[in-house]
């Protein structure tokens, strides 16, 4: 019954062929975040951060402070003003603190305990070399963590999602409400900052679950029952929003969306990805691809996973990564198909999904999709197995390689074995010179 | 174990023999009545099996001043192990001819007693009546109530063999020296502490008779001395003579060069008597600027609990009282620790020589290629004896790139040379004459010439040989096995004698002989040979010692100094002193003293600097974190590489004692499946560090793994999966059977680390990745609950990664391979049939394998660019050409040695982290399910 794409044991473009398993963690490992080019930050459950060496899987740190689990975790790099490269992590927990974390020497650098509850969500403002915490009010620190300002209290839900907009703006997901709020010098003091609600966006029907700024123009957002809304993150002024739907079967109307008439499990949008011209949506267990100019969706996998996917990532190479609660990372390839004129996507997935009302707007624009562009299809080019519970978050280090991490408590350093010969066999020669053995 | 031929499985005495083969019995008519002699223990190839005793054994005696020679003990301490081999006999003849040129006294141009330091000698010794061959190593213990301060004592190996004997003379020899050094240590020791308490003894004894003549001066007024007082004043001189006397024995003995400290033959001993060695030393130092106070006053601080005795003017008659034994003559640490070395050595030495010279072959051959060795072979077998080199050869362990003077060399060495001195035993029965300096027989020095050591024993001082009965036959003697060491630095010195001069002095001192004494070869080692002498001896040994000489040249440097060639001319004029019975009691005029050197302790001192610095050498900076593998065991850093080895905890842990492990659970038939059975804690079991055990672990593996291939048709993917590193899971219901294949399959599993054979021979929990990391052979229970479910889930979700041998429906789901390597490894039809004769055809051929990944792994050019226009593609290409046409290797073969050359690579730049916790290297490709 179940569709999932599987792929025979022969994966040829799949590189990864060398894997290295980092323990340490003894509680689900839900975050990843990178610090530079070669080290990243775990954290989880268990409330510890570890901080490891990317090219050698090497634990750095061990970082003790928290006392429960951890909410959120977030890289702080140095200012470019700041000589010295100093990078921080900031990491919170739900023990309502908010740690300070020095990585060039594992040492806590603060800590943050005034909170009144837990803080979802942080932030860094690069520009403005601030960094903002989210949970039952939104506060706006500086470096030195000096409280510059904060919101009042909100009432009907905690923030659970940030994202930085232009015009020193932030959008926050509190609920189904999308709020924006403004950062504008305080009046008083010279160093202050002063937080201003400027508008609450209420379009989805349900929790909004993912949220990002594609571009300096747009915002997507998506919710628990799958809305898909793409908003333009300049017009805050006006209090305009331009909200298309992600349905390319709908004539573009403001403010459509569309919601999946499966299994709400199903069709939560987990997760957002995007580059300049596509975001690419987790809903579900399938991935979809909806193309920002052509304002329609492109390509998709309905089920992509045996199981809820959890994170996507785009790569360079048109391709995307994507983990999933079955425990599996996939590799997908974006590619185009070459002119076949038969069953455009759009339409079969519409039938498929029980939009009823667009039967006839669908032919229409697969017609005029046939004539104008060529669709494109998600290949599963490889797949990674090693993890033996749910695949929470990975990171992509470009060459060095990809890091999942997972509900098992395992790290995974998936490798290019054939890079790793090489570079091993360089380290062979240059120790031989070392030793003069040459 | 390298070399495999089939011969040497038989020749190892072990303790138990594996049960036979299990084929169908011969009918009876068929089978062939077994050798007489083998419920002895002895072999078919036993030519003494007759003889009073069966298995080697050794011997201490003393030539006692009271009673003559005597047998103190045998090592195993064991009445069986003579028989009815009379010990008495025997040791009257060993003690019937020592060459060692023991002499205390006076010398004339020195007031006082001297020591001499006298290196110990060694010699063969036969008697054909008895069949028993001994190698004879003669040492002297200092004792202050005996005959001239010395006792005689010597330690003998004795066998049925003759061969052994002489195969194995520069091993014994080096072993024994050990031993005896140990011993001699102890020995110093306790006569430094003897002497003191006897100089504490005079010194009372001194005041109170000066007390004494003080108060008859005082009595007597009447201006004259009366007989009484000039008596004492007589006593009291003599007294005063003796303390200065012991004085200077007592600084003699602490003089004594303790070079050996740097040697490689010196062995860690525990802290407190490296301190002690140390203040000695310190002692040494200060005499020679201060003499004696410091030192007496360090130990009177040690040892206040002595009451001096007053003694008489004159000691009792050296019949009178009862000598001391052999361990009160040594400090009871060095005497325990000499009995230790001395069982060790008789563990050593066990078996028949083909076996020995068989091991010591691969040994010398292993230690050339240290980097590839932690693939298949057991470690602890190489680190058994860390310091122990192939006396034959000397290699010196940093070039392992030397690897063609081995082929040039060792093997020829010993087949020449055994057949050498056996037609010297039979041709030329000649008599051992005293001081025949110019007799000369050219026919001597053949047999020496092809041993290539003994060409450093071409040395003339033979003296203090007593001639004795009948039917002894001196087969060789050496007189130091420690200088043989440097022996190559000072075969380069610039000041030779003449060679025809060295000739005549090592031909000599062959007669015929009436009684049927034979000398077979002389060993002094302290000799001189020049370089146009090697010359004349165009052959391959030469060659060798040659290249060897350019690869150590730089490291010996430091040893050339004059202070070595001093102590040379020193050593061979005091060799020239003829041995004197020297007075028993002090203060005695002795008659018999002869000429000697009176600086020759000085001498030794000298040498001290000469030998101290050896610059580090490369491999021992290359692994600093598991140098039990990589470093060079070479001479210098013994005691370095024993610490660690003794401290580090993984040791225990290591492919050996998880084969152990499975050893016991292997036996089908005995093994109860009890508690210990659930090992869901995957890690190995504590080991027993016996090697007998792998001795019989290997044939146990060795045989499953031939019933195994004959057995299942598909036993070349399965192995072809071992070696390139994909896990192999063998899957069944029946714990015992699981096991016995797992054994079975272990033998083919390259080791990623050192410490941890990736063989887990049962499992009982679902798997996870970690386990595919850390194993590379798992035995796995098969269930039928729903946590079987579980566990078949995880199987195929982790398809990928592993092999599965289903044991219970006999399938295995594996990569297809069609190479040319397995099939040689596994041949079903194999001739082989016994366990241990396939284990070292397996080990042969992954030897094979392992250099070919090595050269894989080492070459530069198939890994980085020739230039930098080269590109990626090109050097990818030139690789594959290289595994291709180079290596000869086809389809699958290429990624068994590219798995092998990865494991090198990874062990040579020991990345710590992944040490401990390897990479899992992986390829997607199709699996097929093979059945029978």
């Amino acid at each position: 019954k179940s569709s999932v794409q599987s792929l025979g044991e022969e994966q040829i473009q799949n590189p990864y062929t060398e894997l290295l398993v980092l323990k340490g963690h003894h509680d689900i490992v839900r975050f990843l975040v990178k610090i530079d080019d070669y080290r990243f930050a775990s954290a989880g459950d268990d409330g510890i951060v570890f901080l490891w060496n990317a090219q050698t899987g090497e634990k750095l740190f061990e970082l003790h402070g928290h006392t429960h689990k951890i909410t959120a975790i977030t890289a702080f790099p140095s200012s470019d003003a700041c000589k010295e490269k100093n990078y921080l992590i900031l990491t919170a927990s739900a023990d309502r603190t908010v740690i300070v974390w020095e990585c060039n020497s594992g040492k806590q650098v603060q800590k943050v305990s005034c909170f009144h509850s837990t803080v979802k969500c942080l932030t860094v403002l690069q520009r403005l070399d601030v960094w903002l915490s989210g949970g039952s009010d939104l506060c706006v620190w500086n470096r030195k963590l000096d409280l510059l300002c904060k919101t009042s209290h909100l009432t009907d839900a905690d923030i659970s999602a940030l994202v930085e907009l232009p015009k020193n703006c932030v959008a926050a997901a509190v609920g189904k409400e999308l709020i924006i709020f403004r950062l504008v010098v305080s009046t008083e003091g010279s160093e202050g900052w002063d937080v201003l609600e400027l508008k609450r966006l209420v379009d989805h029907q349900d929790n909004i679950l993912s949220l990002v700024s594609v571009n300096d123009l747009t915002l997507v957002t998506g919710s628990h029952v799958g809305e898909l809304i793409v908003w333009d993150a300049l017009d805050w002024t006006n209090q305009v929003c331009e909200c298309t739907s992600w349905d390319p079967a709908l004539h573009i109307v403001t403010q459509q969306e569309i919601k999946l008439s499966q299994n709400q499990r199903e069709v939560s949008i987990q997760h957002l990805t995007s580059d300049e011209e596509c975001v690419f949506a987790a809903v579900g267990k399938g991935i979809y691809v909806y193309n920002l100019q052509m304002k329609r969706l492109i390509a998709c996998q309905r089920t992509a996973h045996d199981s809820t996917v959890l994170h996507i990532a785009k790569l360079p190479s048109r391709q995307l990564i994507s983990c999933s609660e079955d425990g599996s990372v996939r590799i997908w390839e974006l590619r185009e198909k070459q002119q076949l004129p038969a069953e455009p996507v759009p339409t079969g997935f519409l039938t498929m999904w029980g939009f009823g009302r667009a039967n006839k707007q669908a032919s229409q624009t697969a017609k005029k999709m046939q004539e104008s562009t060529s669709s494109y299809s998600l290949e599963l080019i490889g797949d990674l197995i090693g993890h033996s519970s749910a695949v929470q978050m990975f990171l992509y280090f470009d060459e060095l390689g990809l890091v999942t991490c997972s509900a098992d408590h395992l790290i995974i350093l998936w490798k290019d074995g054939e890079r790793e010969s090489r570079l091993r066999s360089l380290a062979l020669f240059q120790k031989l010179e070392q030793n003069n053995d040459l | 174990m390298i070399s495999a031929p089939d011969v040497v499985a038989f020749t190892k005495e072990e303790e138990s023999e594996e049960e036979a083969y299990n084929e169908p019995a011969l009918p009876e008519e068929y089978s062939v009545p077994l050798f007489p002699f083998a419920n002895h223990g002895a072999n078919p190839w036993s030519k003494f099996s007759g003889s009073k005793f069966t298995k080697d054994f050794i011997l201490i005696s003393e030539f006692s001043e009271q009673v003559g020679p005597q047998p103190l003990l045998t090592i195993p301490d064991d009445a069986k192990v003579s028989g009815t081999f009379d010990l008495n006999y025997f040791s009257l003849r060993i003690m019937s001819v020592d060459y060692q040129a023991s002499f205390v006294g006076h010398p004339p141009g020195c007031a006082y007693p001297k020591l001499n330091f006298v290196e110990d000698s060694k010699v063969v010794l036969g008697d054909s009546k008895e069949g028993a061959f001994a190698y004879v190593h003669h040492l002297t213990l200092y004792d202050l109530e005996a005959r001239g301060f010395v006792r005689p004592f010597c330690m003998a190996y004795i066998s049925t063999d003759e061969h052994k004997i002489m195969q194995q003379f520069q091993e014994l020899s080096t072993e024994f020296s050990k031993a005896s050094e140990c011993l001699k240590t102890g020995n110093r020791k306790a006569f430094a502490n003897e002497l003191e308490k006897k100089l504490k003894d005079l010194d009372y004894t001194r005041t109170v008779l000066h007390n004494e003549t003080e108060i008859q001066k005082k009595a007597n007024d009447k201006g004259f001395y009366t007989t009484q007082a000039i008596e004492k004043a007589n006593e009291l001189a003599s007294v005063e003579k003796s303390i200065i006397e012991h004085q200077d024995l007592l600084k003699q003995i602490r003089s004594y060069p303790y070079r050996k400290l740097k040697d490689s033959d010196f062995h860690p001993y525990e802290p407190e008597c490296v301190v002690d060695q140390a203040n000695t030393i310190f002692d040494q130092d200060s005499t020679t600027s201060n003499p004696a106070e410091p030192s007496e006053m360090h130990h009177h601080a040690r040892m206040p609990s002595y009451t001096p005795k007053l003694i008489k003017a004159k000691s009792a008659k050296c019949f009178d009282k009862k000598l001391k034994t052999l361990e009160e003559l040594c400090d009871i640490y060095f005497f325990t620790q000499t009995l230790d070395q001395l069982n060790q050595i008789e563990k050593m030495f066990r078996g028949d020589v083909c076996y020995l010279l068989t091991n010591q072959i691969s040994k010398a051959l292993l230690k050339q290629q240290t980097i590839t060795n932690f693939l298949f072979e057991d470690v602890c077998v190489l680190d058994e004896k860390p310091e122990k080199q192939y006396g034959g050869c000397q290699l010196s362990n940093q070039d392992t790139v030397n690897t063609k003077c081995l082929e040039q060399f060792l093997i020829p060495k010993v087949l020449i040379s055994m057949g050498s001195y056996k037609s010297s035993v039979e041709s030329v029965p000649i008599k051992m004459e005293q001081e025949i300096e110019d007799s000369q027989e050219p026919e001597v020095t053949e047999p020496i010439a092809f041993d290539q050591e003994n060409l450093e024993y071409l040395d003339a001082d033979i003296k203090g040989s007593i001639s004795s009965g009948e039917s002894i036959e001196v087969l060789g003697t050496e007189k130091s096995a420690a200088v043989l060491t440097n022996s190559e630095s000072q075969a380069s010195l610039p000041i030779q004698p003449s060679p025809q001069m060295i000739r005549s002095k090592a031909a000599g001192r062959r007669t015929i002989s009436e009684d049927s004494i034979e000398v077979l070869s002389l060993c002094p080692s302290e000799s001189l040979i020049p370089e146009d002498f090697k010359a004349s001896y165009p052959s391959a040994i030469n060659e060798e010692s040659y290249a060897d000489d350019e690869g150590r040249g730089p490291y010996l440097s430091p040893r050339l100094n004059p202070a070595n060639v001093k102590e040379m001319e020193g050593n061979s004029e005091e060799e020239k002193l003829l041995p004197v019975d020297s007075a028993c009691c002090i203060g005695k005029e002795n008659p018999n003293f002869v000429e000697s050197l009176p600086d020759l302790p000085q001498k030794h001192c000298d040498d001290d600097d000469g030998v101290v610095s050896i610059p580090p050498q490369p491999y021992r900076q290359v692994d600093q974190g598991f140098h039990v593998n990589f470093s060079d065991c070479s001479s210098h850093d013994v005691s370095g590489g024993l610490l660690s080895y003794e401290l580090d905890p993984h040791y225990l842990s290591s492919r050996e004692a998880s084969k152990i492990s499975l050893d016991e659970y292997s036996d089908s038939t005995s093994y109860m499946s009890s508690a210990a059975s659930t090992c869901s804690d995957r890690t190995s079991s504590p080991a027993h560090p016996l090697s007998h055990f792998s001795e019989r672990h290997r044939k146990k593996a060795g045989q499953n793994a031939l019933k195994f291939i004959r057995q299942y048709p598909f036993a070349h993917p399965a192995i072809y999966s071992l070696l390139s590193g994909r896990t192999l899971i063998v899957l069944g219901e029946d714990e015992a059977m699981v096991k016995k294949l797992v054994t079975a399959l272990s033998i083919f599993v390259p080791n990623c680390g050192l410490f941890a054979m990736p063989v887990n021979h049962w499992i009982t929990s679902p798997l996870n990745i970690m386990d595919f990391q850390k194993w590379k052979l798992i035995g796995l229970q098969r269930m039928v609950s729903p946590a079987g479910v579980n566990m078949l889930h995880s199987l195929s979700r982790y398809s990928r990664y592993i092999s599965i041998l289903d044991v219970d429906s006999k399938t295995l789901r594996c990569p297809l391979y069609k190479g040319t390597l397995v099939p040689r490894l596994a041949d079903h039809r194999t001739q082989i049939k016994r366990g241990s004769t396939y284990y070292m055809h397996v080990q042969n051929i992954l030897t094979q394998l392992c250099s070919k990944a090595f050269l894989y792994a080492f070459c530069h050019h198939l890994h980085l660019p020739i230039n930098e226009t080269e590109t990626e593609d090109s050097v990818v290409s030139r690789r594959r050409n290289f595994l291709k046409f180079h290596l000869g290797l086809v389809n699958e073969d290429v990624k068994v040695v590219q798995y092998l050359a990865e494991l090198l690579k990874l062990q040579y730049i020991q990345e710590p982290i992944r040490g401990s916790n390897p990479v899992l290297r992986f390829d997607y490709v199709p699996s097929f399910l093979y059945k029978i």
